[in-house]
């Protein structure tokens, strides 16, 4: 260990560092900071904004600190007259052709430049001439440009690259007549665009629909979890009075690192469309207003008489599981249901989640594909392939053609394909092969023995060894997986759900779930749980608000089986009442036992029941299943992907004008290379 | 090429013939095979190529042969730091991108000889393990690729390169590329990128080409002028060509002389003649007299103007210049006379700057631009005493502080100017103050 440790100074203060970093990240060590642009932790080198200059004994310039390596007795200043000077030098030059529009941009009070300016700035301009000015570009739906305030340190460009993995960002010219641009003025054709605005340190690049809505000091910031896919990634809220203005990623090393995809960053206008904010009950085939006293009476009737299941829809948190479980137990076994998408599962936890932590996925030189897209179900996974792909591994695809952001090797479209000789003779030759198998093919197997012959497939192939499990299950819905650990599923693992006997049912009570409008439930008396109007509440003859992620707190399981708590932003809206509650009150009126009073008195029964969800950001811990059968044996399924397209996958989004716009202008329009083609 | 050496009679204190490296640099005999052989081209290069690669290495070292390309950096020196034996492919990369303002020596190797440097390739690059050659020339320059390519395919016809050149065992392939125009891709990092196909931009270093280079791999890249000499030095021995020009400043070296003078011409002559008979004798004098001289920029557009009276007794050669504060540089000699008005002329060279800056890190982006437009009105007499020092400042916080030498290129001259003619810059000023 201490071979990779060097000694160096810096301002004269001596410190063993990683020989491996650079001086800036020396610096950081030390306690010094560096002032920067172009540097970025997860982006490449670039050195171009030399903002970071460093004096550095017996060099004879200032070096730029990002991209300078350590050596052995360096002797780093920082603070000199010469350091400060050469700094106010650079930001001088930013300054010059920058508009200094600070009062209208959107920046304002979060701008790297700004907050810069403050050390490095002159308080008077020595630029006579006249400024540059810059055409803004068309980046789409989401992303507002103004040009003109653009630095050039390249992030965007970088950030396309290397991370999205679409060269569609680049600087043209050269001089002072360099622009970042897309090329050919459209929107960027990926699903991580958004965080090109959290990695502009300037007010070029801005959220258009956040444009003059706020400025940053007037937010209430809560810390939450993006529930429109199964990753959970860490997102940060951003609300005024009751609503929120803005979603930006919070930084979580294990999961979206400092990414979030567009459809978390940007519905939240969706949040506020189509809301059911008061009861309402069916009369003559009409859904009209009702009250809760009313509709509550009225359910608490039927509940008496007719014989429920209940339907967990794909963002339900798991204290209103656990609520659900624990009313329905009242009525017997068998009648909860999270799986309506048909979704086949052994009965470990290693059969339905992701088992490879997300960041050891770019470690994997051999990735298959099975069903499943990850760009457009879960875009933080398919920028971890991406990484993978990055590092040379090979990626393999079965079920439909995709198309990916990189290359893959597509074998077929049904499961014995794996089975394919090239792949057989590249997994032999693999030391971390890792297959990835999604709701494609997942909610299309009937037989349990192919789910088994997958687990032995990956135990053949070297998957699955006693030290890792690179089998994992993916499917995009944030509830799924924290739901099937406390055990909301009726007992027929592979059976879809379309079989679950109608007869046996008379009353369905909907999470959430638009699967509650299939017509197996024709004859059944319908009530509807949920914040959005959609099929589910139509078809009903109760529908009863309740509130939305970000009205309440919630603990969600993402899919690699890590418990993280979404907490409350602001109050429901309308007369919404947080399902728990409205199970608790009619428990009382059924008289059945319910005694949480409270929903932290909820969370911590469900913690006491439960112990390993309450480890908060840690991954359950497993042991790998040993259901191995000895021939393998596939059926034959078609792959049916459970996300088409990635803007409008859920009720909310689907609701969201923003998302909406993406669809017209991403997905419908055609590129200038199509037309052109 | 109308370029005829005059008063031929005088030459006693000039380069001695026989002691000239490139003997047809002006034309007047056949550039190609048969000529070049002539010449001595591709004379024993079979005996050199039998040598052992560190001797060769050691042998320019001991020739103290710098750079021509303009930083004067040991090319022996330079070819030590390739990585041995490390079953890597490496490069040999040349750089023909010769766009510095006032150069043109590298044409005259190319259009007239280019033997010497198809020569010169094979043995940098059979000293430095490298089996691929690449000439990156600038696109400009059609005539001479067609020459270049020319005297290749002869090379190759002839099996001098290609598998087993010149029977010594050694698998050599030589590439032409050329470039589309951009001064900057003369940078060497730029050139590299540009030769894999990227936009031309300098690369940050560490890390340097002789460990990560062209494709990542160890790449050395030189000067034409430096290739070319390199199979005289071999064959003739470095003490000969230490014999000519003074310590560290050895050999002979191209000298393009331009501007106001009466003959402008490239010339061949000894490293450190003094740039009083560089001009006097080879160029038949300033237009106007010698004391008509306002300036002379020695070494490129880049380098800093030296006024008259250190004209009058500097010695061409690296460290007299740098010690009288400019440099060699490519040694493209720029002559200025008084019928010029001096603010103009790097006016000229501040427009070239900005508009060849490739624009990727902040003080040349928009530290070229701001000189180039303060450059404007200082030509217009619009500037005052106290911007004219803005000028300065804004020149000291390019130079030193970018990716690579364009910032400071793109400085000296401007401070060049207003070191020597400040008080010039500031009657214009007060002149134009009154006639308002």
């Amino acid at each position: 260990m201490s071979d990779d440790l060097i000694n160096i100074k810096v301002n004269q203060k001596e410190i063993q560092v990683d020989k491996n970093l650079t001086v800036m990240q020396a610096c950081e060590i030390a306690g010094e900071e560096i002032p920067r642009f172009c540097y970025h932790d997860k982006l490449s080198i670039a050195g171009n904004c030399r903002m970071c200059l460093v004096e550095i004994e017996k060099a004879p310039k200032l070096v730029s600190s990002c991209t300078m390596p350590l050596m052995e007795g360096m002797s780093i200043i920082t603070n000199s007259e010469k350091v400060n000077a050469g700094r106010k030098g650079v930001m001088e030059f930013l300054l010059i052709n920058h508009p200094l529009d600070c009062p209208i941009c959107d920046q304002g009070g979060e701008c790297d430049l700004q907050d810069q300016a403050m050390y490095y700035g002159f308080d008077k301009s020595r630029y006579k001439e006249n400024k540059r000015a810059v055409d803004n570009k068309n980046m789409g739906p989401l992303v507002n440009t103004i040009m003109t305030r653009c630095i050039h340190c390249t992030r965007c460009v970088r950030f396309a690259t290397e991370v999205a993995g679409v060269p569609e960002l680049g600087m043209l010219g050269r001089g002072e007549n360099a622009e970042i641009t897309t090329y050919l003025e459209q929107s960027i054709t990926s699903e991580l665009s958004g965080n090109v605005i959290d990695l502009c340190p300037v007010g070029a690049l801005t959220s258009k629909p956040y444009q003059f809505k706020a400025r940053p000091w007037e937010l209430k910031r809560t810390d939450s979890i993006d529930i429109f896919d199964s990753v959970g990634s860490n997102i940060r809220v951003d609300s005024r009075a009751e609503e929120i203005l803005r979603v930006t990623p919070r930084t979580n090393e294990y999961i979206n690192e400092e990414w979030i995809s567009d459809k978390v960053r940007f519905n939240y206008d969706g949040y506020y469309q189509q809301r059911i904010d008061t009861p309402y009950i069916k009369e003559n085939q009409k859904l009209s207003i009702s009250n809760w006293e009313e509709s509550l009476k009225v359910l608490k009737d039927k509940l008496k008489t007719l014989k429920p299941l209940a339907l967990i829809g794909e963002h339900v948190d798991l204290e209103t599981g656990y609520a659900i479980k624990k009313f329905m137990s009242n009525y017997g076994k068998d009648n909860v249901e999270c799986r309506t998408d048909n979704h086949a599962i052994l009965e470990s936890l290693d059969s339905y989640r992701f088992n490879t932590p997300l960041n050891d996925i770019e470690n994997s030189d051999l990735i298959i594909l099975l069903g499943t897209n990850p760009k457009i179900e879960t875009p933080i996974i398919n920028h971890k392939i991406f990484k993978a792909y990055n590092n040379d591994a090979k990626v393999f695809n079965i079920g439909e053609n995709i198309s990916l952001n990189y290359k893959t090797e597509y074998l077929g479209e049904s499961l014995s394909s794996l089975n394919n000789e090239n792949l057989i003779k590249a997994l032999k030759k693999s030391t971390n092969p890792l297959i990835i198998i999604g709701s494609a093919f997942l909610n299309k197997i009937k037989n349990i023995k192919t789910l088994k012959s997958i687990f032995s497939y990956a135990d053949k192939y070297k998957v699955i060894t006693k030290e890792k499990n690179n089998l994992n299950f993916l499917n995009p819905y944030a509830s799924r997986v924290g739901q099937l650990i406390i055990g909301n599923t009726t007992n027929n693992l592979c059976e879809p759900f379309s079989n679950l006997k109608k007869d046996n049912f008379e009353l369905v009570l909907s999470f959430g779930s638009e699967h509650i409008a299939n017509e197996q439930f024709n004859n059944c008396f319908k009530v509807y749980f949920g914040h959005h109007g959609d099929d589910g509440a139509m078809g009903s003859d109760i529908v009863l608000p309740t509130p939305l992620y970000t009205e309440k707190n919630g603990t969600f399981v993402n899919i690699e089986g890590r418990p993280q708590e979404a907490k409350k932003c602001h109050n429901p809206i309308g007369s919404a009442k947080e399902e728990w509650s409205i199970l608790k009150k009619l428990s009382d009126e059924l008289s059945f036992d319910f005694t949480p009073n409270t929903f932290d008195q909820l969370r911590s029964e469900l913690f006491d029941k439960y112990p390993i969800l309450s480890d908060y950001h840690e991954i359950i811990a497993v042991e790998n299943s040993t259901s191995i059968t000895p021939d393998i044996e596939f059926e034959d399924c078609k792959a049916e992907y459970p996300v088409s397209n990635f803007y409008m996958s859920d009720v909310i989004s689907k609701n969201s004008v923003t998302m909406a716009k993406c669809v017209e202008e991403i997905i419908s329009t055609p590129s200038l290379l199509e037309k052109s083609a | 090429m109308s370029l005829v050496l005059k008063k031929v009679g005088e030459v006693q204190k000039m380069l001695n013939e026989k002691d000239k490296v490139f003997k047809n640099l002006h034309g007047f005999q056949e550039p190609f095979l048969e000529g070049a052989l002539k010449r001595g081209s591709w004379s024993n290069t079979k005996e050199i190529l039998s040598k052992d690669q560190n001797d060769i290495i050691e042998l320019v070292k001991s020739s103290q042969l710098r750079g021509r390309g303009g930083a004067g950096f040991s090319t022996g020196l330079k070819w030590s730091f390739m990585p041995k034996n490390t079953g890597k492919q490496h490069y040999l990369v040349v750089n023909a991108d010769e766009s510095e303002p006032g150069t043109c020596k590298d044409r005259e190797i190319i259009r007239n000889d280019p033997h010497t440097l198809v020569e010169g390739c094979l043995i940098a690059s059979y000293a430095i393990q490298a089996t691929k050659c690449y000439i990156y020339i600038r696109g400009e320059y059609h005539y001479e690729y067609v020459q270049l390519e020319k005297a290749i395919e002869e090379a190759y016809e002839r099996g001098f390169i290609g598998k087993n050149a010149c029977g010594s065992g050694f698998d050599f392939d030589l590439y032409v590329h050329r470039g589309a125009g951009a001064y900057i891709c003369g940078e060497e990092t730029a050139l590299l990128e540009s030769l894999e196909g990227k936009k031309g931009q300098p690369r940050l270093k560490p890390p340097f080409p002789a460990g990560v280079g062209l494709y990542g791999m160890p790449t050395t890249i030189n000067n034409v002028e430096s290739i070319a000499v390199v199979p005289t030095i071999l064959k003739r021995g470095p003490d000969w060509f230490k014999s000519i020009g003074a310590e560290n400043n050895t050999g002979t070296k191209i000298f393009c002389i331009s501007g106001n003078v009466n003959k402008p011409c490239t010339i061949e002559e000894e490293m450190g003649i003094p740039l009083k008979e560089l001009v006097e004798k080879h160029c038949d004098g300033v237009e106007g007299g010698w004391d008509n001289l306002k300036a002379i920029v020695p070494g490129g557009s880049s380098t800093p103007m030296l006024p008259k009276n250190i004209c009058e007794s500097v010695l061409m050669n690296f460290d007299d210049l740098k010690a009288n504060g400019s440099g060699l540089g490519t040694a493209g000699v720029i002559v200025v006379n008084k019928n010029n008005d001096i603010a103009e002329v790097i006016e000229r060279f501040a427009h070239f700057y900005k508009h060849e800056s490739c624009g990727q890190c902040t003080p040349c982006r928009e530290g070229t631009g701001w000189m180039h437009r303060m450059m404007q009105r200082l030509v217009r007499g619009e500037i005052s005493p106290e911007q004219i020092e803005l000028l300065e400042n804004v020149t000291k916080q390019v130079e030193g502080h970018t990716i690579c030498a364009l910032g400071d290129a793109a400085a000296w001259p401007i401070q060049g100017l207003i070191k020597n003619f400040k008080s010039e810059l500031i009657s214009k000023y007060n002149k134009k103050l009154k006639a308002s």
